[in-house]
């Protein structure tokens, strides 16, 4: 019953949601859901390596970043199909992955941390060095991507596709962690000595996990290029993956929904109090009261929320 | 089976291990002693494969396996416990076998079909709780057991990967008598279908095992032969036997 609900509530609000803005007349709200949507897949490829394959990541940025910059620069270059764009959104993010996962994953802990951060800034440089795309101020796509014979620039229908793949994704991050793949990552991230010790090669499950995570920030990435129909290098900066691990931490370290959990969550709290009603001129300082209840979660939540939520169910 | 030539490791100027000899035959339970810091554990990683070699050569089933990856050495037959107990703490007891055993039977490349449904991953874990004496702690989570069914969880992960040869380092470390015996009873259990090389300070639980026994003191073997003739041996009493079994 408890897991019906926890799968069955979200989606249920997640369906519904654009019809209830839409009769309020609050389309903004779709549009800012649909961004929502794009961070809860992208913060949920983080998890997988971060939570469930125990490698801090500092440069997820990256993979999203260039997800996005494939199919602007695509878009530009006048191929707007999204049955060509976003695979290879996936591809090049996933090629990225392997690249920098391959020489990543010989080190450990805070040398980890460092050196995808390091990867990810130098991914950032190229794409800011890059005048025939914008460099600094990015590029924008003329229109989002084309190919399923309904217009994608309708709101309602953008919010429903990409609904539609979060949860395709979700489902087979799902299949995934219950698999036997997914179970040698766990076991890798609790004792990786013991787990070469049993007979797996574990730097090749890593590294495949470490792509697979990749290749889905991949497709986000082309999402969220899609959604604003404009491309920046922002996407790929160090505060970019900083967000990203916010995310997870608040939703749940190595919780299924706590990705996505933690999209909402920040996302929704940077809305509300970056926004005038509520806190006025001292909406500039937006970032003051967020950061305060991101100190609330730690201290008082360290599983996260998804974590808070499942202790009580037990 | 198991066959060691020239063996060295440095560590700096550090001899760890110095051109060490040493055979582990079929069916046998080999004991490796001798006083702390005189690198048996060093020699054990170097067997598994955790450390590399500065010189010589390790022949498993006649075959050289020197440089080859910790987790081919476990695939071709070799599996190790450790001192301080190495085991998946946030797991069930049952799911940290059935790891060990999905580990050798067919490929982990798989990304769709739920391990949960594959009975014989389970049915077969639950064969070696029983062997270990953990049966009727199968749903516990691994780091609320006692440390003795630790210990022995240690041993049935290096058992569960249906190994020729087991390297267990110290598996009576930190243990009570009681919990002794029962490590003394599974060792004999185990010994018609694995040889083992035991590396152990429980001299009453050497001296019950062991078929033969080698001394290592600085990194050297100085002696190798059955158990009594190293009681004999007057280096081996010099050099480390000494009081206790001249009293």
């Amino acid at each position: 019953m408890n897991k019906v609900l926890t799968i069955a509530l979200p989606a249920g609000i997640a369906i519904v949601f654009p019809l209830v803005m839409h009769a309020l007349d609050q389309q903004f709200y779709t549009s800012f859901a649909t961004r929502i949507l794009i961070y809860a897949m992208a913060a949920a490829s983080l998890n997988l390596v971060l939570g469930y394959g125990g490698m801090v990541s500092f440069g997820h940025a990256a993979f999203f970043g260039a997800g996005a910059y494939i199919v602007g620069i695509l878009a530009v270059e006048g191929v707007s199909s999204l049955w060509i764009a976003w695979p290879a959104a996936i591809v090049v993010a996933a090629a990225a992955a392997l690249v920098i996962g391959a020489l990543s994953l010989r080190t450990r802990g805070v040398y980890f941390i460092m050196i995808t951060l390091a990867f990810a800034q130098m991914m950032y440089y190229v794409f800011v060095s890059m005048k025939a795309y914008g460099g600094d101020d990015g590029l924008s796509m003329p229109a989002r991507s084309t190919g399923l014979g309904v217009s994608l620039s309708n709101d309602f229908v953008w919010y429903y596709l990409v609904l539609v793949l979060l949860m395709i994704i979700l489902y087979l991050l799902h299949r995934l962690l219950r698999s036997r793949f997914g179970r040698v990552i766990e076991a890798i991230r609790e004792n990786e000595t013991r787990a070469t010790a049993v007979g797996y090669p574990v730097y090749r499950y890593k590294l495949l996990c470490f792509v697979i995570s990749g290749a889905i920030a991949g497709l986000a990435g082309a999402l969220i290029a899609n959604q604003t129909s404009y491309v920046g290098p922002a996407l790929l900066h160090w505060v970019q993956s900083g967000t990203l691990m916010i995310m997870v931490i608040l939703g749940g370290v190595g919780r299924f929904w706590g990705g996505p959990v933690g999209a909402v969550v920040l996302l929704a709290l940077e809305e509300l109090f970056s926004g005038t009603p509520l806190l006025g001129d001292y909406s500039l300082h937006w970032q003051l009261p967020v950061g305060v209840i991101l100190l609330a979660v730690v201290l008082f939540a360290p599983q996260g929320i998804a974590g808070a939520f499942s202790q009580k169910s037990q | 089976m198991l066959s060691l030539k020239n063996l060295s490791k440095r560590f700096g100027g550090v001899v760890a291990v110095d051109r060490v000899d040493l055979d582990v035959a079929a069916g046998e339970v080999h004991a490796l002693i001798g006083p702390n810091g005189a690198g048996k554990t060093t020699l054990i990683h170097q067997i598994s494969g955790s450390l590399g070699c500065d010189s010589g050569e390790i022949r498993f089933l006649e075959k050289d396996i020197t440089r080859l990856p910790a987790h081919e050495r476990v695939r071709a037959g070799l599996a190790r416990s450790y001192q301080i107990t190495s085991i998946f703490r946030r797991f069930s007891v049952l799911d940290n076998l059935a790891l060990a055993v999905q580990a050798r039977s067919g490929s982990s490349f798989s990304f769709w079909k739920p391990v949960a449904k594959e009975t014989a991953l389970f049915d077969e874990a639950r064969a070696i709780a029983s062997q270990i004496g953990l049966s009727e702690k199968t749903e516990s989570v691994a780091a609320t057991l006692a440390h003795g069914e630790q210990r022995a969880l240690e041993v049935g992960l290096a058992l569960a990967t249906r190994p020729k040869l087991v390297l267990l380092d110290e598996p009576m470390a930190g243990m009570g008598p009681e919990d002794s015996q029962r490590m003394i009873a599974l060792i004999s259990r185990i010994r018609a279908e694995v040889a083992v090389l035991l590396v152990e300070h429980d001299m009453d639980a050497v001296f019950r095992l062991a078929d033969r026994i080698s001394v290592m003191v600085n990194g050297r073997l100085i002696a190798t032969g059955p158990p009594e003739k190293i009681r004999m041996n007057a280096e081996v009493r010099k050099a480390y036997l000494g009081d206790e079994l001249a009293a």
